[in-house]
């Protein structure tokens, strides 16, 4: 019997859509019980939104001011308490929320863990790329275990959302929290933007686009297409962009349906990060760069005088 | 104060990995073989850290086969004190990994101990936070920034919101991002001298390790491949293929 409890990743009191892709991935099992735990300072409009998404079972909440940033060595315990309530899986999404958290469960459980599942075979079989998606290997898991999992979201699209009331339940979870470890700020940069990870479109830009006033070109191009904004290893390095809009394999696995890359050449750690768009397009002004053997439509030549060009055309 | 290095050997990141055609592994013979880059990060994060005179002693620590000794030898041509080696020929996943390192740090007794966040052959990106986790001690992962102070360590993160900072208390496990620094060049000079470095080798089943290797690999795939598309010559017609594509 499988029950699976999945790890709700939220943010500023908002549900984030990893969750719901999650939802997808576990009902591939076609578990009896789909979970959601939702750790909180103030769980209820996030949980809310959970027991809207389709296939949920029930949602669970433990209101905690300790919980009041998703810090792994806080989380993790209360995680592995709440996972020995007879579920047969905890997943997290892939992202760097999951991937912080997700193994620490895994360790204090003394189970294995699933990287980035992007699908799932059986309730214990699974495929997962390694090598920066160079090659993707079935790994089986004992069944005797709790199996720990974290979700590749690029590979699913989120569960449906809105038909769906699943009942919510208040937990106690009495486990000692540590103070070891504190939460000091977190910087993000303002963006009206569409977010990365969700965007149906993206533009990215690399090292070709040359310095951060450049980058304003793609900023520009992206807002006229309503897309977010990605880039490359290399123009984060640089100082173009900060390091949160970097795609690729130490990146952001994105599946948006139209992705196009600006000057970027494709190293195989990027195209990693992308391997799942709908439609690649790419900007380049060599005609050799390896992003065009991937690339659905190929454009050679000087990006500066293409985006201006493009942008006219797509007035 | 000492501080402990992951310092996983892997295949070479500008390799491009082939699938055996019978799907049993990787083609792994004569492929070029070099530290995971974070592992390098992680060492030379150490090493800044000596030389800021808040560490006093660098230890960097592999578990792999007998021939990883030229790769330990690097690492101390970096600039680390001394290396452990845990031989095993298996290749271990991260369970195990984190319970190996966990008495390597019984019986060193670190106040920091920095691994990369990611290995880049399996990319399982576990080993540090299971670490911290049966260590009992904090963990802040995908480090762009340390700043110690005093008993404590203020860690940035790079995260997918953007960058998180966080304090945590000594000892603790740190994990590295790409950008926290750029690993030093090793001299020719300091190639020689690595080699009167202690390095320590350790029978893995000497450390009487409880195995967490629960996962049972059966088959090796390529990932589904890309095909080339078209080509389009100017900016007209690309927008006209991506309305083809009903993208506009
Ligand atoms: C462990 C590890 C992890 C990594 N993770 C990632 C990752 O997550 N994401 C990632 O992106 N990279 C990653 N990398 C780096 C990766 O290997 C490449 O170095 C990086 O992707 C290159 O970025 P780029 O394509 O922007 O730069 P380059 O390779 O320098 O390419 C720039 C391109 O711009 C083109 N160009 C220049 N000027 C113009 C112009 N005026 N008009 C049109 N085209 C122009 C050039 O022809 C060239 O093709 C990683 C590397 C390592 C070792
Ligand atoms: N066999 C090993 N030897 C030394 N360090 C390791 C080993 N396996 C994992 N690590 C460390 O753990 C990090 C993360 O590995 P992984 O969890 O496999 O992605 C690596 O970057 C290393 O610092």
């Amino acid at each position: 019997m499988a029950r699976i409890l999945i790890i709700a990743e939220h943010l500023n009191g908002k549900l984030n859509s990893s969750t719901a892709r999650c939802v997808t991935c576990a009902r591939e099992i076609k578990p009896d019980a789909i979970d959601v735990l939702v750790l909180s300072e103030a769980p209820d409009s996030i949980a809310a939104e959970a027991a809207k998404i389709e296939s949920v079972s029930k949602v669970l909440t433990v209101a905690n001011p300790a919980n009041a940033h998703a810090l792994a060595a806080v989380c993790a315990p209360q995680i592995a308490a709440v996972a020995k309530n007879g579920y047969s899986h905890v997943f997290a999404p892939s992202t760097t929320f999951g991937k912080d958290l997700a193994p620490r469960v895994a360790a204090l459980l003394g189970v294995a863990q699933v990287s980035d599942v992007m699908k799932a075979n059986d309730a214990h079989t699974f495929q997962r790329p390694i090598y920066a998606g160079n090659a993707i290997v079935t790994v089986h898991a004992p069944a005797d275990q709790i199996l720990v999992a974290t979700v590749r979201t690029a590979s699913y699209p989120a569960a449906g959302n809105g038909a769906n009331a699943a009942p919510i339940e208040a937990m106690n979870v009495s486990v000692e929290l540590p103070t070891h470890t504190r939460f000091v700020e977190l910087a993000q940069a303002k963006s009206d933007r569409p977010d990365l990870q969700s965007a149906r479109r993206v533009v990215s830009g690399g090292r070709g686009v040359g310095s951060k006033e450049n980058f304003a070109i793609i900023f520009q191009l992206a807002d006229k297409l309503g897309a977010a904004v990605g880039a490359s290893r290399a123009a984060v390095d640089a100082g173009y962009v900060p390091s949160d809009l970097q795609v690729g394999q130490t990146g952001k696995i994105i599946a948006p349906e139209l992705y196009m890359a600006i000057g970027i050449s494709g190293a195989i750690q990027h195209l990693t990060g992308i391997k799942d768009a709908g439609t690649i397009v790419a900007i380049n002004k060599d005609g050799e760069a390896p992003i065009f053997e991937v690339a659905d439509i190929g454009l050679v030549g000087d990006l500066f005088k293409l985006i201006p060009e493009l942008e006219q055309a797509l007035n | 104060m000492k501080i402990l290095v992951g310092y996983k050997r892997v295949v070479d990141y500008n390799v491009r990995i082939q699938v055996k055609p019978d799907g049993s592994g990787v083609v792994s013979d004569g492929v070029k073989l070099s530290a995971n880059p974070f592992d390098d990060i992680a060492l030379e994060e150490a090493l800044r850290l000596r030389e800021k005179g808040i560490a006093t002693e660098v230890i960097v620590a592999t578990i792999g086969p007998a021939d990883c000794q030229a790769h330990l030898r690097n690492g101390l041509a970096m600039g680390a004190n001394r290396a452990i080696h845990v031989v095993t020929s298996d290749a271990i996943q991260p369970l195990t990994a984190a319970r190996t390192l966990l008495k390597l740090i019984e019986k060193e007794q670190p106040q920091i101990v920095i691994l990369g966040k990611q290995a880049i052959d399996d990319d399982c990106n576990q080993t540090g936070q299971m670490l911290a986790a049966l260590w009992n001690r904090p963990q802040a992962t995908f480090a762009s920034k340390v700043d110690v102070t005093g008993n404590a360590v203020r860690v940035t993160r790079e995260v997918d919101a953007g960058l998180e900072t966080i304090e945590v208390d000594l000892p603790a496990v740190i994990t590295t991002d790409l950008r926290l620094n750029e690993p030093r060049f090793i001299k020719l000079p300091d190639i020689m001298k690595a080699k009167s470095k202690p390095l320590e080798t350790i029978e893995f089943a000497a450390l009487a390790v409880e195995s967490g290797d629960h996962l049972k690999t059966t088959n090796y795939a390529p990932p589904a491949k890309r095909s080339r598309g078209v080509m389009v010559k100017d900016a007209a017609e690309l927008v006209a293929a991506l309305k083809t594509k009903g993208l506009l």
